[in-house]
Parts: C-alpha cells; structure tokens; sequence
C-alpha cells in the first residue's frame, strides 16, 4: 500500500536519507527501529512532504505522491501523529479532534461516532473536552495526538515515537490501541525505541543505521533471534 | 565577499572615480546636479547597507539621521556668520550623531521587525518634532540660507560653482566610501557579518553583540548625517520632508535595487531609482510610483540580490 | 473635568475603529508571519471606493459592502501574487514587498480619485448635548459597528469551521496541514478577511475627516503600534491596546497638539517594545 523505494532526502544541505526502501501493505503493523537519529523520524517526515525529497520514489496504493502538498494526504487516508505531538495548544481538545472532523463528506452523525469511539478507547479525552489541549499532561497529549489523527478515518498511521516518555501505566493504553487499530485494518508505521513493545505488535521491523535500512525481517524472526537487534542498537 | 584580484578592483575603481569627476565637465547643467544628487542620495543608501546589508538589521528611519544632518548644517549656518562650511558638516555630523545614539540604545534591544519599528517610528518622533516646533525648526516651510564658501587648509576659496560642488562631493563620498570599505572587511566588519549570519552563535562565540551593532549604528548614522549635510549645502534648506519616513523607504529601495551588502550596489540603486523615476515622471508626472513600485516588488521576489548581484552573477557565468 | 470626560468618548470611539484596523493586522501575522506594510493603504483605498459607491448610490450602508468585498478581492489577488510565493523567506522579504505594494497602492489612489480631499456623509445624522459640545450620533453609532465587526471576527474564529482552521493554522502550520487543512488557502481567506476589516474601518472613519490617499500609511503606523503593544498576533490584545492608545492620545491632546499627541504613542511603543516585547495585555508566555 505505502512504498518506499529508494528514498533521499535532505535537510537544507546535509543529506539524511540515502536510499530508504520500506513497504507498509494494508493493514500491517510494520516497525522502524534504530538509534536517535538514524534517520526514522525524518522517513515519516519525508513521506508527509515535509523535508526535501532529492531522490526515490514513494507511492500510496500505487498513487506516486510527488507533488501531491502535504494537505492533500489526509484526503488520501494518510495521518501522521509526530514525535512531539504538536497538540494545537490554545486549541481545546474538542477543538483539536474537529480539525480532523471538518472535512468534506463527513455528515453530522458520522462524526458523532468517530467522537465516541475516541471517547470510548480514552475516556480521559471526553472529561477535558472543553480544556485547552496545552494544559494536557505528556499522556494526554499522546492520547489527543493519536485520537486526532484517528478522525481522519486513515488507512495508515505514522505513529512516531508514541510511548516516548510515558508512564508504563499509559504505554499499556497505548499499547492497546495500536492493537485496537491494528484490528480495525488500519496499517501504521511505527517508529519506535521501547523494543519489547514493537517486537510484540509489529508484523514486520527494518531496521535503519545512518540513513538507510540495514535489515529487514518478521517480527517472529526477531523474536527468535535477537542478535541483530542487539547488533543495530546495542540493547 | 567574493575575493577578486585586487588590481582589478582598483582599475575599475580609478576608471569609474574618472568619470563621476569627468561628468559635470561634459553634462548640461541639469543633468550636473542631477550626478551630484545622486552621489549623496548613494551616500546615504551606502550609509544603509551598513546595517541592512552588513549587519542584517533593516533601517526604516534612516531619514532621521539624514534630517538632522540637514538641519544640523542649517542651524551651523544660520546662526553663525560668515556661514563656515566645516562648521555645517561638525552640526550635522553632531545632528545626526545625537539621533544615532538614540537608535543605537535601542539597536542594542530589539531585533528583526521589532528594530525595523522601532527606526521608524524614531524618524517620526524627530518629524513631528521639527514639523510642530516653528519658532525653531520653521516648521512646514523648513530654513533656508546661504551656501558657504569652500576652504580648505585655511584657506579661503572661493563660492562654490556646480562643478566645484560636484567635485567636493565626489570627494567626501569617496573618502566615506573608501573608510567603510575598509571597516567592512576588517575583524570588525566580519563580526557583524557574522552577527547578519547569525547573532546567538556571534554571541556564543564571545563576542559583545551589543557593542558591535551600537557601533555598526553610530557609524551608518554619522555617515547618513553626512550626506544631509551635504544635500542641505547643495539645495541651501532643510526641509520636515526629508525626515519623512517617505525618505527612508527610499534608501530601501536603494539598498534592495542596487543589491544589498555591497556598498557599491546602492550607489547603482539610487542611480537607477532617480534615473528611472528622472524618466518616468517626464509623462507619468508623480505617479512614476506606480511602475516603479511595481519593478521594485518584483525585484524583492525575483533578484533579491539586486542589480549588482545580478549583473555578478550573468558576468560569471 | 468636562473636557477629560469628552476625551474618553473620543479615545474610546477612534480605539474601536482602530482597532478592527489592527485586529485584520495581527490576524495576519499571525498566521503568516508577515509584517503588512500595505494595511493602511488597503483601509485607503476601501474608503475611497466606499465614497465611490456612496456618491453613485447614496446608501452608506450598501457603500460599506461593496468597500469590504473589493477590499477582499484586492486582497486575494495581492496575496496570491506577491505574498503566497514569499512564505518561509526570510521576514524582511516579506516587509519589503509589501512595502513596494504599499507605494503603488498610495499612488493608484492619487492617480484614481486625486489629492483633493473626500467627504464621506455620516449615515446617521443628529447630536446629542455632551457638556458644552454637541456630540454627533454618528461617531458613537461608528464604535457600536466597530464592536459588531469585532465581535463577529471572535466569533467566527471560536465556533465557525473556518474559524477553527484559522486558529489551528497560527499554532502550527504543519501540523494543520497534516490534518488536512488547506493551510495555502487558509492564508488567502485570512488575509482577505483582514482587508475586508481594512476596507470597513476606513468607510467608517470615512465622516471623521474626510479621506485622502496619505491616511493608509499613517493607519498603518498606528496600526503597527497596537498590533505590538497588544503583542504580535495577539487578537485580544491588540483590541484592548487600540483603546487604550488611542485613550493615551485622546488625553494628550488636552495639553498638547494632536500632532503632538502621536509621539506619546510611540513613547508607549517604544516602552513596550523595551520592557515586555510579547504586549502589554498577555502574561508572559512560557
């Protein structure tokens, strides 16, 4: 469904992608490990059309998104829910899940029922519904941030980085959505550095160092055999 | 900068000192005046670029400095007989120099827009001061008075003729032009460069930002007051509009037009700004602001570096 | 004691419309980060073709309208133009574009309608006795409007679809546009609506003192002063320092000229500017 072949890129100068081949096919759950600053973070970017492509191609569901704005792609059913979250601060949190919610083609009860299914995985979001999203705690903003992207009914998630920082109580919510998701058909890309938890809801994991992917493999074959990760990331 | 073969350099530079002093000698009168406006109208613009261009920090109240140099040498030449030339250029240089320390203590504060504002709402402070002091300033209708005559090492020359004027001017303008050269590209000049490039690294390094851009505007100050002076000999008045803040979105237009951080560029700016409004204004009269306006626009979006930086840059290839 | 009380209405009736001047200002950089140096020029030009409408039709309120729409469409085609290919370079392209924007507008309006002042005919006629003065109906009529404008603006930025568009895309343009927000077409409409504003205020201001092509830049600096002391992109702030600058210059003219009076603006510019760059009406941010 989403393909990545061969993918550059550069921020202002330096190049930080050299040649990134991943495949995300429908429905999947596929990981992207690697130390800070291997380029992870910087893939999604790239695929949102928000650092330089200088070379590769990328596709959804054979559509090559060149040239494609970054607005365009929630439309297609790409949503992204970044690293540090970037709540809308002065936004309240209702506020925040209707920039999802205001699209064309979405009728009155339809939306309503997106709401409640949010509500429904994080209850916490409807009790401070009518509260700015910066006054959120670390937790809630991840909630908010993932429930955001939700509304737009995507057919895959980049989901960066979600349990960075979190208390183990809220990576077990997390945790169960990424499941809840996953049985929902929603693929998602997940970036991550808690090992364990991508190991158990991944299908698949690359690998990346430097730049580009330095290994490819099931997540059942990792399991079995976690040499390579021990390798990559010296855990 | 890009490093060049200095002889080079110096040819050229000769070349063109020998026709700006050769210009009033084959030009009808009008178009004499018209050479030495544009020096000092460049003077200035140069005056400018020291902060735009140098130093990353856009001047909107450059005609305060210029204003005050104006009137600084009308106050000097009002008040004290004989009217003594040195005498006009000590008041304004003075002039200009008090409203540059003003400036200067601010420069030290704000930065980007915030300085931008901060400029221009300076120079209207000082218009509406000399706009609404009559008794003084003669309000609407400004001062006028008598040229001095020129000396020179004690001596007494004689009254200035156009071409003398001219000459003088291409003097002082090379003199000016030659000593902020020579600040730009010393450790000095790179500093503030490198404040342009980028401040908290500047700051990181050690350097005391805040002196180098006080300094950076008491010298592009003084300079600015220099040239008022000398329109204020030439023109014999000091006028509120050239406090205007009309005035000083001009020299913008100037350093933008000629191309920023330069030096030469906005002496090339303001020569192509008053030739091309000098044309304009022939059939268009005073709405020359239309098509100039326009050229002006599309040269901020398309040849941000300006006339000079163009012109480097189609030599080079 | 009489006169201060006269003061304060004035201060509070040219606030208000200053201050939908400013709040289209700070809409804008808000949301674009660009410094509109062209603002005041676009409220010029709305008056003129308000006054325009007003002698062809006779209808204040028609004139008003058709002033905002124009302004509007101006508007959008000066951003699609000139500002929209200018986004993410450096700020001072920005300034200096819309300088040069500025400069052309100025002279299209002399060339169009001539140096000679225009009257703009108060649509609502009759004074009350304020003390020794008969106070025109029309000037509080004018803060009243200037208040539905304002209010109207909130509003729609707080509970309008596109309100919520706009507010989202001044926190965070990425963001938004991860969200599937058409953040290019965003800027557009915020920057019509902010000439609308523009165009509206200088119909309204219109009966004050008639109009002429130089008010757009001494609007813009005004405006410029609030937008600042109100703190950059700061709606609420800029409407509570439109009132209380225009409040400071109303009192000064008791004892000075109103020439005069503006330095003490800029002397509360400048403070701010020194002491709490983010505005005077906002907690420090964190």
């Amino acid at each position: 469904m989403l393909v990545l072949e061969n993918l550059n890129a550069h921020y202002g100068k330096s190049h930080v992608l050299h040649g990134v081949s991943v495949e995300v096919r429908a429905g999947e759950v596929v990981g992207l490990l690697g130390r800070n600053g291997v380029g992870k973070t910087t893939t999604l970017k790239a695929i949102m059309g928000l650092v330089r492509r200088t070379g590769g191609r990328i596709t959804f569901e054979g559509r090559d998104l060149t040239g494609v704005p970054t607005h365009g792609l929630a439309a297609l059913g790409i949503a992204w829910v970044p690293e540090e979250r970037r709540i809308f601060r002065l936004l309240t949190v209702l506020e925040n899940l209707r920039t999802g919610l205001d699209r064309p083609g979405l009728d009155e009860r339809k939306r309503q029922e997106l709401l409640e299914k949010v509500y429904r995985h994080f209850p916490v979001l409807r009790e401070r519904r009518n509260q700015a999203g910066g006054t959120l705690s670390g937790g809630e903003q991840q909630m908010l941030a993932i429930a955001r992207a939700m509304m737009l009914e995507p057919k895959i998630i980049l989901l960066d980085e979600p349990t960075e920082g979190l208390m183990p109580r809220m990576v077990s919510q997390i945790r169960e959505i990424v499941h809840a998701l996953h049985r929902d058909g929603v693929a998602i890309l997940l970036v991550e550095q808690n090992v364990p938890l991508t190991l158990e809801a991944a299908e698949r994991l690359y690998i990346m160092e430097k730049g580009v992917v330095r290994h490819h493999a099931s997540a059942a074959a990792l399991r079995a055999d976690q040499r390579v990760i021990h390798e990559y990331l010296g855990v | 900068m890009t490093p060049r073969p200095p002889t080079s350099y110096w040819i050229v530079f000769a070349i063109v000192l020998a026709l700006l002093a050769a210009a009033p000698l084959v030009l009808p009168p009008f178009w004499q005046r018209f050479a030495t406006e544009i020096l000092i109208w460049g003077l200035l613009a140069m005056s400018s670029d020291i902060l735009i261009g140098y130093t990353g920090m856009v001047s909107f109240g450059h005609s305060a400095f210029f204003g005050l140099g104006m009137y600084g040498a009308a106050a000097a030449l009002v008040t004290v007989k004989p009217p003594s030339l040195w005498l006009a250029v000590l008041y304004g240089l003075a002039g200009a120099g008090l409203v540059a320390v003003f400036v200067a203590y601010f420069a030290t504060r704000l930065r980007d827009i915030y300085f931008a504002i901060s400029t221009l709402v300076f120079s209207q402070i000082f218009y509406v001061i000399i706009f609404t002091w009559t008794e003084v300033t003669g309000g609407e209708n400004g001062l006028t008075f008598s040229q001095p005559p020129l000396t020179l090492f004690g001596l007494h020359g004689a009254r200035f003729t156009p071409v003398t004027f001219h000459w003088f001017v291409l003097a002082v303008v090379t003199l000016s032009y030659l000593a902020v050269r020579r600040v730009t590209q010393s450790p000095f000049g790179m500093v503030l460069q490198s404040i342009r490039e980028n401040e908290p690294r500047t700051r990181a390094i050690g350097y005391h930002v805040e002196r180098y851009k006080m300094v950076a505007v008491m010298l592009s100050g003084l300079f600015a007051g220099l040239a008022g002076t000398l329109y204020a000999i030439q023109n014999k008045f000091a006028a509120p509009d050239f406090v205007f803040f009309v005035v000083s979105g001009e020299v913008v237009i100037f350093n933008v037009m000629g191309g920023m951080g330069t030096l030469v560029g906005p002496f090339a700016g303001a020569a192509f700004f008053l030739l091309l409004r000098e044309g304009l204004s022939r059939f268009l009269t005073e709405y020359y602001l239309i098509p100039l306006g326009i050229i002006f626009t599309l040269m901020v979006m398309f040849v941000p570096q300006g006339l000079l930086g163009f012109a480097r840059r189609a030599l080079n290839r | 004691m009489d006169q201060i009380v006269i003061q304060t209405i004035n201060g509070l009736v040219n606030g208000m419309v200053l201050a939908v001047v400013a709040s289209g200002l700070t809409l804008i950089f808000g949301i674009m980060d660009i410094v509109n140096f062209a603002h005041g020029d676009l409220m010029m030009l709305g008056a003129f073709v308000g006054a325009t409408v007003l002698g062809i039709t006779g209808n204040f309120w028609l004139a008003l309208f058709v002033a905002a729409i124009v302004i509007a469409m101006l508007g959008v085609l000066l951003q699609v133009t000139t500002l929209r290919p200018l986004i993410g370079r450096d700020p001072l392209t920005t300034i200096l574009a819309t300088f040069g924007i500025s400069l052309v507008l100025q002279k299209y309006a002399l060339w169009q309608w001539g140096p000679t002042v225009r009257k703009i005919s108060e649509p609502v006629s009759g004074q009350f006795a304020l003390f020794h003065l008969q106070y025109p109906w029309y000037r509080v009529a004018t803060a009243i409007l200037a208040g539905l404008i304002i209010g109207g603006l909130w509003l729609f930025l707080k509970y309008g679809k596109y309100g919520i568009w706009i507010r989202a895309t001044t926190q965070d343009r990425v963001m938004a546009q991860a969200m599937g927000i058409p953040v290019p077409l965003v800027h557009t409409a915020v920057f019509a609506i902010g000439s609308a504003m523009a165009a509206a205020s200088g119909v309204l201001f219109g009966p004050f003192a008639g109009v002429t092509q130089t008010m757009g830049s001494d609007f813009t600096l005004r405006a410029f002063i609030v937008v600042v002391v109100g703190g950059m992109g700061n709606l609420g702030g800029s409407i509570l320092a439109a009132i209380f600058v225009s409040l400071i210059e109303a009192y000064a003219a008791l004892v000075v000229s109103p020439a005069q009076a503006v330095i003490v603006s800029f002397v509360v510019l400048v403070l701010t500017m020194l002491f709490r760059p983010t505005g005077l009406f906002v907690p420090t941010p964190k």
